[in-house]
């Protein structure tokens, strides 16, 4: 199934980050019998929004399983699964409702390959969504991967790109460990090449999303859409920040940040998450430890405001940061930054659409 | 299939609680020594639950267990070396030393999982009999708890679920009244744990959880029915726990529960309830006992010489498998 891991061989086109779940499911179930998908709406008419659609007419109810509203106990009914030779992959609506299950994840799922010595290997992947926008409130929304990314025993990723999620779902089926695989749901709709053929994305490596000396941009799921966006325009006026798409909360990949450290001395982390014991500190921290020398300015964050997200979308206007805040975190951390008409910038990326969804194409609720 | 008749094959059945009953009293003499570096919870008492059930189990059929388990690893057939060098912190324990009295582990003969969480295992075990029911394998798996662990959430939605799609399962509800030193009346109003398990759609038992040949006999006949299609079975049977939680004394005068007797701990003793049907139905005699004590105290002997015998795990191994 994999004579080529990259894909970069394979004929691609373009297809949607919905769409490219979709053929990873499609992909890795028809090729081992060991797969299963299981979630509240997998074989339902909605099939999660599209990413889970045809699946249980091709592979049956056994292996595309609707499951009762027990999402601990089915937790550790997969963990079962996986313990005895299958590879289910469990699908959350929201990632807010994985909440219930944090005992199974942590205390089982995470620890028994340790704990037993090796003896029992627990191969799952928890797929959640990160719902976001028209009026989803404080627990439609959150952003949860610091609660995950916490856990030693745990793989945490959270693909930016149609190509990334892909070749990560199927890496992360393959995988012998408990991955969290974190799918933000403004990234739904953003279209992007992907080879037809399955290939594969490690699940330990960040990436260059844009290359820059200026000003390195750590940047985690839907925040590197909104830092390429600032690059873009950023670019024309002769300011080129290197965007470095994190991909994978743990394990961390801090060599492309270090590097990049070196070279430009500034650090901006954005997350879509809160500060606070965050993965945003977490960056900040090792940046610090192993190269504090080399920075020329204290490195800045930018992460939701300390308060949970709230439903309203008066409430919502500027409560997610977007390309905006970016430009005037960059502006603020170079050297001669003033010296750019930052409103004049700020303008350019400053979204005119309703700001409580991705795009005016969308149409709740969702 | 195993298939055990429990009036025959009673001898087998004390070899078995013998064997929990010997190598725990052995671990609880020596456990003041401060060698043992980990919490026991010992089941003395209560070995004719774990001999009943696991003696109707093949090899394939898969076990599940809790914090309180040397029985039921042991009965399951599971390696009594292993399981001492575990307790001791010594590398070849079962775990390698990384999981301690709470997490044993002996694939090989069936045991799947003991871990420490009250209804931690309890889906584990059902996730594993749908994995037997998908493979079309004629096994059943057995989850072990407490009446505690019926006041869990992930019980109920573990049994909702293993109802729902059929599944081979065994839930065997140790009661022993007793959650550490919280009384069942304090925790469950007074109505049985049967009924609410019948009404998710399980079949259900209850019986004298220290008379090994009914242990044995209801789950023979819950084991049937699991195998050939029924779904899964909720079996509950009543113990006595002789020790505290945790530990190997006798804890009675912190006043938790009645100042119960001597007289009243062997009159629930399932060694004493079986021997005294070895002599009157097989015609056992001092020779019979003596012997069979004999054949256990050297495996109980040679377990503790096993352990001692084998190396320290190594300090720089610690981080191993934390991925696999």
């Amino acid at each position: 199934m994999h004579s080529d891991e990259s894909g970069k061989n394979s004929q691609s086109r373009e297809i949607t980050y919905g769409q490219a779940i979709l053929e990873a499911l499609h992909q890795t179930m028809a090729v081992d019998p060991a797969v299963m998908v299981i979630g509240e709406g997998v074989a339902d008419p909605k099939s999660i929004f599209k990413t889970t659609d045809g699946l249980v007419e091709k592979f049956g109810p056994d292996r595309v399983t609707e499951m009762p509203l027990a999402e601990n106990g089915m937790t550790g009914v997969c963990i079962g699964l996986a313990m005895s030779g299958f590879r289910p992959v469990l699908v959350h609506q929201r990632i807010d409702f994985a909440l219930l299950s944090m005992d199974q994840i942590i205390n089982n799922a995470a620890k028994l390959h340790y704990v037993f010595n090796g003896q029992v290997t627990v191969p799952l992947v928890v797929r959640m969504l990160v719902g976001r926008g028209w009026g989803q409130g404080p627990q439609h929304a959150q952003s949860l991967q610091a609660l995950f990314a916490h856990i030693p025993g745990l793989k945490v990723v959270m693909p930016t790109t149609p190509h990334d999620v892909k070749g990560m779902l199927i890496s992360a089926i393959e995988d012998n460990n408990p991955v969290m695989f974190i799918e933000h749901r403004w990234l739904y709709n953003l279209k992007g090449d992907v080879p037809k053929e399955p290939y594969r994305v490690p699940l330990d490596r960040a990436v260059v999303a844009k290359s820059g000396k200026d000003l390195t941009v750590a940047t985690y799921s839907h925040m590197t859409i909104e830092a390429i966006a600032a690059a873009r325009v950023l670019a024309e006026y002769g300011v080129e920040i290197e965007v470095i798409d994190m991909r994978v909360a743990r394990p961390m990949d801090m060599e492309p940040v270090l590097t990049s450290v070196k070279i430009t001395g500034k650090l901006l982390v954005l997350d879509t998450g809160w500060a606070s014991c965050g993965v945003s500190g977490e960056i900040v921290a090792r940046v610090v430890e192993s190269a504090f020398k080399y920075l020329s300015k204290p490195p800045l964050r930018i992460t939701l405001p300390d308060h949970p997200a709230p439903t309203s979308q008066h409430l919502t206007d500027d409560y997610y940061p977007d390309a905006e805040t970016v430009v005037n975190a960059v502006l603020s951390l170079l050297d001669d930054g003033e010296k750019l008409p930052a409103e004049e910038i700020c303008q350019r990326v400053r979204r005119t659409s309703l700001r409580d969804i991705p795009n005016p194409a969308y149409v709740g609720p969702f | 299939m195993n298939k055990i008749d429990s009036t025959t094959d009673l001898p087998a059945l004390y070899h078995s609680m013998l064997r929990i009953r010997r190598a725990e009293e052995a671990i609880a003499m020596r456990y003041h020594e401060q060698e043992m570096r980990c919490p026991v919870h010992l089941c003395i008492g209560e070995e004719g639950i774990a001999a009943g059930v696991c003696a109707n189990l093949a090899v394939e059929d898969v076990v599940y267990g809790n914090h309180r388990s040397h029985g039921h690893y042991l009965a399951k057939g599971g390696s009594l070396n292993t399981m001492i060098a575990e307790i001791y912190g010594k590398a070849d324990g079962c775990c390698g030393g990384r999981g301690g009295s709470m997490h044993l582990i002996d694939n090989s003969a069936g045991f799947a999982a003991a871990v420490p969480i009250v209804g931690g295992t309890v889906p584990l075990a059902v996730g594993a009999g749908w994995a037997f029911k998908l493979k079309q394998q004629k096994n059943v798996s057995v989850v072990f708890f407490g009446d505690g662990c019926f006041e869990e959430g992930v019980l109920h939605e573990a049994m909702n679920f293993a109802a729902l799609k059929k599944i081979p399962v065994l839930f065997i509800c140790e009661n022993n009244g007793m959650s550490v030193y919280t009384s069942l009346d304090q925790r469950q109003p007074g109505r049985p744990m049967t009924g609410i398990a019948k009404a998710h759609g399980l079949e259900v038992y209850s019986g004298d959880g220290n008379d090994v040949q009914e242990v044995a006999r209801l789950t023979s006949e819950a084991v049937a029915k699991s195998r050939r299609g029924d779904g899964p079975q909720f079996l509950e049977f009543r113990t006595y726990r002789w020790l505290g939680h945790v530990g190997h004394e006798v804890d009675d005068d912190l006043g938790y529960r009645p100042d119960e007797s001597v007289e009243f701990r062997e009159a629930r003793c399932p060694l004493k309830k079986a021997g005294a049907e070895l002599i009157e139905k097989f015609g056992w005699g001092d020779d019979d006992f003596a012997a069979l004590e004999k054949t256990v105290n050297q495996e109980v002997k040679a377990a503790f010489k096993f352990s001692s015998a084998s190396p320290d795990p190594k300090p720089e191994s610690r981080g191993d498998y934390s991925y696999a």
